[in-house]
């Protein structure tokens, strides 16, 4: 008879494991930990497609048999985007031209970018006689789709191409052709038929379709419709991305959530971002930027602070690769957004790799590495106390 | 695909055979599989059923789980699964000739494949010829991987996700066996199918040896047409265990093809060692495995596949109660603890110099109640860190498992 109680007393231990399996489980990371997921607010059906999008962007490893190369860079969105960071020295990316913005005279000979890897059978590409290169580190993903929804008028209001304040800082946009899939932005404001194009080192790509298309094509060897010529033969040949999911992994990289700073109301990171006022560090690296009309409802007339301005400025000799993209001259590098800087070790291997090519093993050294029209903001650096680099550090950590 | 299904279409059939005749004439022949032997043994040590004076014994085994599993926070939720159902037919055709099969249904027949079909030729105990579809002796996992026999729900990783097991192929062999007293040798040599490029060039994005199981082709055309060797050879002592040491490899690209060279020739090497020992005392039961792999990937491709890969497990079971219970003679409660770890990319980055990270390490504790040796519940907890290749904080794996597997 005593058997019988068992069989309830089975049941609710069992009944009392599956209630409690979460509690054994991992709890996931805090949302300012971690710089993937979507922004707040998406529908049902934006959602799916930024599931689908997250999917083809870090799930779809391209294979030989599915159109990887054959000569590449990397075999997947995410290879070069860990946890949707900034990329490792590992899938760093060259590209090769010349000194002078005529228009890349080596397109020909396979440029603007490298494949320095090949399927097994095949050779990969080498960098031209006479070509000159630079070397671009793969950034974050995060926050991109607000960066595209700034206006050019804004764009334009943070230019002083002729520093005509005379800040020393003479941000200018690069203005390139647009490629011949992309829409130009209904808030466009052309000059001789080029547009102010905003993504990338150099600001070579005008908006997210374009990264896309370039990425799917110049790092992975994938064609599409956009981009259908195959990188080893030069042919064009059946693409072997969908539109569709083009389209996918372009709402995922303008949906995902814009970083979250940590550790806001701390006192030395406070104090760190007024001195990182007082330097002049913002007179690039603006806080603030807003957002047009969006039919995407939690991306439309948001504020928000990535830290750049989107404009090129010269960067001094020490970050001249004689290598130059657009209008983009040799010395000029687009101000890189400083928003989820404090967690690019979590996607580099432990560590920084920061600047355009990885160069700088942490903030301070790359800082340093900082020249031309940013050259006052190091030296008012060099001049703090230890204390006050300590806290401007400590606040760039917390972006 | 039609010799499948007839050799399906018979097995149901004997089954309906035996459900139309008097139980009485149906004879179990069983075994204690926990008790030890050669893990070569393994593929004949189950338990099967003879009918009446048919020349076929038939046996079988499922397994079947529960899991609730979450990575970083993220769980799909509760999860029912029916890994697999398996059935053996063994056959002594006439002297000194055997059969057997072991056909395979996963994941609710998802996949249908023959594991196992050799016809054994004894000449003598040390010599013994086998042809068909063999179960490559690589580590001891690949040819004793039963469900009944191990006391938790998922094989280990090193042999799943690293070692291809189940792992088989056509081909013909040699085995043998001599014993002395205490002490047991056996011998294994094949040559058989084998990889293909798809082991450096697949959607896991890391060399993976397992890919080559997607190739069916496999059983009717070698990508480099060269074999695969595989050999092992293993020594037990009754008083101390048995330790097996295993290799496989062969040149694994399509190197040519129509009389053209397509590539240079390169090779897969696959070093293993096992060990099993049940400590007389204690009556515990360890055991473990270690792989190596070595593959020639071309420094032209990419880093992403890696050259090198080492991995393993350790198994540790203590039975802690062994009485009636239930109403079961002779059940017995265990507690169990897996470890295991496996790198998939051992080396270091060209670019950087530094460490490629593609490793995870798991730890499962276990409870387990046999009610025969041939049946078992199992509950387990797994928690698991699996790091990237770069080596960025690692995904943390967590949850618990219920799963019952039984021999029939």
């Amino acid at each position: 008879m005593k058997k019988i109680y068992l069989i309830p007393a089975a049941l609710v231990i069992c009944i009392a494991i599956i209630q409690a399996c979460t509690k054994l489980q991992p709890a996931a990371p805090a949302d300012d930990e971690i710089l993937d997921g979507p922004v707040a607010g998406l529908s049902y059906d934006q959602n799916r497609q930024f599931l689908a999008g997250d999917i083809a962007f870090n799930d779809e490893i391209f294979t030989s048999q599915t159109g990887l190369g054959s000569i590449f860079v990397a075999t997947s969105c995410g290879s070069c985007h860990a946890g949707d960071g900034k990329g490792h020295p590992f899938t760093t990316l060259t590209r090769f031209g010349q000194t002078d913005s005529t228009g890349n005279q080596f397109l020909h000979m396979g440029g603007p970018q490298l494949q320095n890897r090949a399927l097994p059978g095949f050779s990969p590409e080498q960098i031209p006689a006479g070509a000159t290169f630079s070397k671009f580190t793969p950034p974050a993903n995060t926050g991109l789709g607000f960066l595209e929804l700034v206006s050019d008028a804004d764009i334009l209001a943070m230019a002083d191409p002729n520093d005509a304040n005379g800040d020393g800082i003479s941000g200018m946009p690069n203005y390139a052709v647009l490629p011949s899939f992309a829409t130009a932005f209904s808030n466009a404001i052309p000059r001789n038929g080029k547009y102010i194009h905003r993504f990338g080192k150099k600001a070579a790509a005008y908006n997210l379709l374009h990264q896309t298309v370039n990425a799917y094509n110049q790092d992975i060897g994938i064609t599409s419709t956009f981009s259908p010529q195959d990188v080893y033969s030069g042919l064009n040949i059946d693409p072997e991305v969908t539109d569709n999911t083009v389209r996918n992994v372009v709402f995922y990289l303008q949906t995902l959530k814009a970083p979250i700073q940590r550790n806001q109301i701390d006192a030395t990171v406070i104090a760190g971002k007024n001195i990182f006022m007082q330097t002049g560090c913002e007179s690039c690296h603006k806080q603030t930027l807003k957002t047009g009309f969006s039919n995407v409802a939690p991306l439309s007339n948001k504020t928000f602070h990535p830290y750049t301005d989107l404009l090129l400025h010269d960067m001094g000799p020490g970050l001249d690769d004689g290598y130059t993209e657009g209008t983009a001259k040799t010395n000029e590098w687009r101000t890189p957004p400083l928003w989820g800087l404090g967690l690019s070790p979590n996607s580099q291997g432990g560590q920084y790799f920061l600047l355009h090519d990885g160069r700088a093993k942490n903030i301070e050294e790359a800082i340093q590495m900082h020249g031309g029209e940013a050259a006052q903001s190091k030296t008012k650096f060099n001049q703090l106390t230890a204390a006050d680099k300590n806290a401007l550090l400590k606040f760039l950590e917390s972006l | 695909m039609i010799k499948i299904y007839s050799l399906f279409v018979t097995i149901l059939l004997s089954f309906c055979a035996a459900a139309q005749i008097d139980p009485a004439l149906l004879k179990r022949i069983p075994k204690d599989t926990t008790k030890p032997s050669l893990n070569m043994d393994a593929v004949y040590n189950r338990p099967f059923v003879a009918v009446g004076k048919l020349p076929v014994s038939v046996g079988g085994y499922m397994e079947a789980n529960w899991q609730h599993l979450a990575t970083d926070g993220i769980s799909e939720g509760h999860q029912f699964q029916f890994r697999r159902m398996t059935l053996f037919v063994s056959s002594t055709i006439g002297k000194r000739l055997k059969f057997l099969s072991e056909i395979e249904f996963e994941d609710g027949a998802k996949e249908i494949s023959i594991e196992f079909a050799a016809l054994d030729i004894e000449l003598h105990p040390l010599l013994n010829l086998r042809g068909g579809m063999i179960l490559n002796p690589i580590g001891a996992f690949n040819q004793n991987h039963d469900g009944p026999k191990w006391e938790f729900t998922d094989r280990p990783i090193s042999a799943t996700q690293m070692l291809p097991a189940t792992w088989s192929n056509a081909g013909f062999g040699v085995y043998g066996k001599h014993y002395n007293k205490d002490w047991m040798f056996g011998y294994e040599a094949y040559l058989s199918g084998n990889f293909d490029n798809t082991i450096i060039d697949n959607a896991e994005n890391k060399t993976f040896l397992p890919a080559a199981k997607n190739n069916k082709e496999r059983f009717e055309e070698i990508n480099s047409g060269l074999p695969l060797v595989t050999a092992k050879v293993a020594v037990r002592n009754s008083k101390v265990g048995e330790i097996g040491l295993s290799y496989m490899g062969g040149v694994y690209n399509k190197f040519q093809d129509d009389g053209l060279q397509l590539d240079d020739k390169r090779r897969v090497h696959v070093f293993a060692i096992d060990f099993n020992s049940t400590i007389a005392k204690t009556k515990t039961f360890i055991t473990a495995e270690w792989a190596w792999i070595k593959v020639n990937v071309p420094s032209t491709f990419t880093q992403q596949y890696g050259n090198k890969q080492q991995g393993g497990f350790l198994d540790i079971v203590q039975p802690v109660l062994k009485k009636k219970m239930l109403g079961w003679q002779n059940a017995t409660l265990n507690i169990a603890c897996r470890m295991e770890y496996v790198d998939w990319n051992k080396g270091v980055f060209t670019s950087t110099g530094g460490n490629i990270s593609e490793h995870l390490w798991s730890i499962m504790p276990a409870v387990s109640l046999r009610p025969t040796s041939q049946t078992v519940f199992r509950f387990n907890y797994r928690h698991q860190r699996q790091t990237d290749l770069l080596g960025n904080p690692p995904a943390v794996t967590g949850g618990l498992s219920f799963g019952i597997s039984t021999y029939f």
